[in-house]
């Protein structure tokens, strides 16, 4: 047992701050999200030429780096606390995952090749427009025509969808229901029968798309996995990926918790600082303890989940620890973002000041991948209903 | 980063398991999960066996250097010895404070003579201590002690003379460590001292507090004329609060595995009370069982971090371990609330005439003192503002 960062974990961590504090600030957010793309693409060159952040967790053999999901955590972390707009994201825990599952080693090795080599852009795409972010929220299907695929429907929600070079979509065999029928498809952005929708979002800093798929054909070797049985991958890579954006909640907390201190500190009301009043001090040490807390439980879900990518012992524990950890953090994060408004004041209603960037950022990551209610549900059925015990 | 332990420490679970199953039988079976908090006034002769039964088998001071008696467990194992002692359903510890607070204090500031003096009884099980610090004017103002302790040249003893309130296990105890003021005009946590304090003399009284449960654990200790030896005081008159503040420090945080494997069996009563009575298919009562599941579950990796990080040089806390009462607390308290929510209209209930609580009622009911006890969540948010974020204090008035 030794539930701590190594050293080597905490200079990537280090080095992924100095970075972001250097690239990601609040000019360079604000610049980034006022584009329809949403990012700069010649950071994101530097971000996987000079840092090679989306190779951290590919396996060596396909040109990455080797390390692992602990990682892909503490630099999510800071991606969080620096509001870095980029399609990491996306292409590395929704796409980049999906390949590491359920990919053929032909198909890891092309396609992750492209993302080590020069930064492949990808995103994953399955909900149909539902609010709860399971199976059935599947809703495109697809159609066996011999060897080949006919895909049709909608998806919402898709994180860089308009942008993303490859996406990863799921569909159902027409007829199927719930956790039955899906399968995994590689799709090239730009293949005929793909309609993409940028969808102007509240939270401006990480932008969303719709997509319609209108008799796309797919040759065979565009399936991911074994057809008709994907959910199981589908459901790990989206449980890997809630891990992650947990992990951007907390890094979004820290952040919060810093510029409150700092602001309420400096902020003199009353002939005093406004810090020393024990309503702006007990607030700020309940933001305190939701981060911490929010923290240990985003650190416990990263060692379960880079388990689960290799298959360890604790590998059947991710869907709880994914929603123990998108759960708390969900819930944390907006309610120290609220909170750092309200000890913000009048300022923190501006939109100079960067609180409401936060502030939109916590209630879009809350109700990605579902909510605290949606994950507590889902724990509520492993732990209380007779037929899930197993 | 990982959360597995070695080989060399799974022997060692096993070890204590099989320890336990072997022993926690006959005689000692009836006191399976009892004596805990809130139930520390059950059981107290058979749990004073127990005690040296577990010091016969060498389970007590299980984390204390070999050279004083201890087991020389690493962090790692005292994680499990308490991890297993709890899922064992062993009984609470009527040794804890001498195990977890004296001993660790006397090694840290005692001299040789006080070290053999009361180290051997405290790992024998054999003399129990309770602690006297909280008096009807220094509660959340821990510091402002009015009990005084004055040398008397005559018989070479220092005298006691004062009052203490809420010392648990006061009745049972053989000694009692006390904060006195050793100069008389000093104000707060200047001026005082560590006396090591015999409890059965004729100038010290003990009357039981009864609480809201009905029962009592705690008691009001009056000290008129009170002595003890001039060898008796940890440190020199004056150092009081400095041993004071170390002895708080040595609850880093291990027997806390122990404590929440206890949260763990209650919450595990109230989920099957929930199945059981059908207020599992209620939804808000899901989202609260699986909130208190989630935060449950986060306790366990939040006390993994305070475990493997470094704590400061100067003995201040990790951000983790700063947070960690204020979150057990308000955990524990709507766990209560929680239970009596899953029971419903039962909930009120008694097991029988005048006053006999379940143990979920009497959960609800103690669990009220976890926010109070050990400084209140309002103290420890101001501990956290100002240690941990580094607020500035709130202006004091002057003492008068």
């Amino acid at each position: 047992m030794d539930f701590a960062f190594t050293e080597e974990q905490e200079m990537i961590r280090d080095t992924a701050a100095a970075f972001l504090a250097e690239v990601s600030t609040s000019e360079a957010v604000r610049r980034a999200m006022a584009t329809e793309q949403g990012y700069d693409p010649e950071l994101w060159q530097r971000i996987c030429g000079e840092m090679y952040w989306q190779a951290i967790h590919v396996p060596e053999a396909h040109g990455g780096m080797g390390l692992g999901y602990i990682e892909v955590v503490a630099m999510m972390e800071q991606m969080g606390r620096y509001l870095l707009c980029s399609p990491f994201f996306a292409t590395v825990c929704m796409a980049g995952n999906a390949l590491l599952l359920a990919g053929s080693e032909e198909q890891k090795s092309h396609w992750l090749g492209q993302l080590c080599e020069r930064g492949l852009t990808a995103t994953l795409a399955f909900n149909g427009g539902s609010r709860i972010w399971d199976a059935s929220s599947i809703t495109a299907t697809y159609r066996r025509t011999g060897d080949a695929f006919l895909l049709n429907g909608d998806y919402r929600y898709v994180i860089d969808g308009h942008s993303a070079e490859l996406l990863v979509v799921a569909a159902r065999e027409e007829g199927s229901e719930a956790e039955e029928g899906i399968s995994l498809f590689l799709l090239p952005a730009d293949s005929a029968g793909v309609g993409r929708t940028w969808l102007p979002t509240m939270d401006q800093a990480r932008k969303q798309a719709a997509i319609q798929l209108s008799d796309v054909s797919l040759a065979a070797d565009a399936l991911l996995g074994e057809a008709g049985k994907g959910w199981h991958a589908l459901a790990q890579v989206i449980d890997l990926a809630a891990v992650a954006l947990a992990a951007e909640q907390v890094g979004g907390c820290q952040q919060l918790l810093d510029m409150t201190v700092d602001y309420t500190s400096e902020r003199v009301q009353f002939n005093r600082p406004i810090a020393s009043f024990q309503a702006v001090k007990h607030k700020a040490a309940d933001m305190m303890l939701q981060t911490e807390v929010a923290r240990s439980g985003v650190y416990y879900a990263a060692c379960v989940a880079q388990e689960a990518l290799v298959g360890g012992e604790l590998a059947a524990e991710l869907p709880e620890a994914a929603s123990v950890a998108k759960a708390y953090s969900s819930d944390a994060y907006f309610a120290v973002a609220g909170d750092t408004l309200q000890l913000f004041g009048g300022v923190g209603f501006t939109w100079e000041y960067d609180v409401h960037l936060y502030f939109k950022r916590a209630k879009s990551s809350e109700h990605l991948l579902g909510d605290g209610a949606q994950h507590r549900e889902r724990l509520a059925a492993l732990l209380l209903d007779q037929e899930n015990v197993s | 980063m990982k959360l597995s332990f070695s080989a060399e420490d799974e022997r060692f679970r096993e070890e204590i398991a099989t320890w336990l199953n072997q022993n926690l039988t006959g005689e000692f079976a009836r006191l399976k999960y009892r004596g805990g908090p809130g139930d520390e006034h059950t059981y107290p002769q058979e749990r004073q066996q127990w005690e040296k039964k577990l010091a016969e088998g060498g389970w007590t001071c299980v984390g204390w250097p070999r050279e004083f008696g201890g087991r020389g467990c690493s962090i790692e194992q005292q994680v499990i010895f308490f991890e297993e002692y709890a899922r064992a359903g062993a009984p609470g510890r009527v040794g804890h404070i001498g195990e977890g607070l004296t001993g660790p204090t006397l090694i840290a500031f005692g001299t040789t003579e006080q070290q053999q003096k009361y180290l051997p009884g405290i790992v024998a099980g054999t003399e129990l201590w309770c602690q006297g610090y909280s008096e009807p004017g220094a509660g959340s103002d821990l510091a402002n002690v009015k009990t005084k302790a004055r040398f008397d040249e005559a018989s070479n003893k220092w005298i006691i003379d004062g009052q203490k309130v809420w010392t648990s296990l006061a009745h049972e105890s053989d000694y009692c460590f006390v904060i006195a003021r050793t100069d008389p005009d000093s104000v707060a946590h200047k001026g005082l001292g560590f006396f090591l304090v015999k409890m059965d003399q004729p100038g010290i009284e003990v009357r039981p507090i009864e609480q809201i449960t009905g029962t009592s654990e705690f008691n009001e200790v009056f000290f008129d004329g009170a002595e003890c030896d001039a060898s008796d005081i940890v440190g020199a008159p004056g150092d009081g609060w400095k041993v004071a503040m170390g002895l708080l420090g040595f609850e880093r945080g291990v027997s806390t595995l122990g404590q929440q494997m206890q949260f763990q069996n209650e919450f595990d009563q109230v989920v099957a009370l929930a199945r059981e009575n059908g207020s599992a298919r209620d939804p808000v009562i899901r989202q609260r069982i699986a909130r208190a599941h989630t935060e449950l579950k986060i306790m366990r990796y939040n006390a993994m971090r305070m475990l493997s990080g470094q704590s400061g040089s100067d003995g201040s806390l990790q951000k983790e371990a700063l947070i960690y009462k204020l979150f057990w607390a308000t955990w524990h308290r709507s766990l209560g609330e929680l239970a009596m929510d899953v029971m419903g209209p039962e909930c009120e209930i008694l097991e029988d005439a005048p006053y006999e609580l379940s143990r979920l009622q009497s959960m609800y009911l103690f669990v009220r003192s976890d926010t109070i006890y050990g400084g209140t969540n309002q103290i420890q948010r101001n501990i956290i503002a100002e240690r941990g974020l580094g607020m500035p204090k709130e202006p004091r008035m002057p003492a008068k």
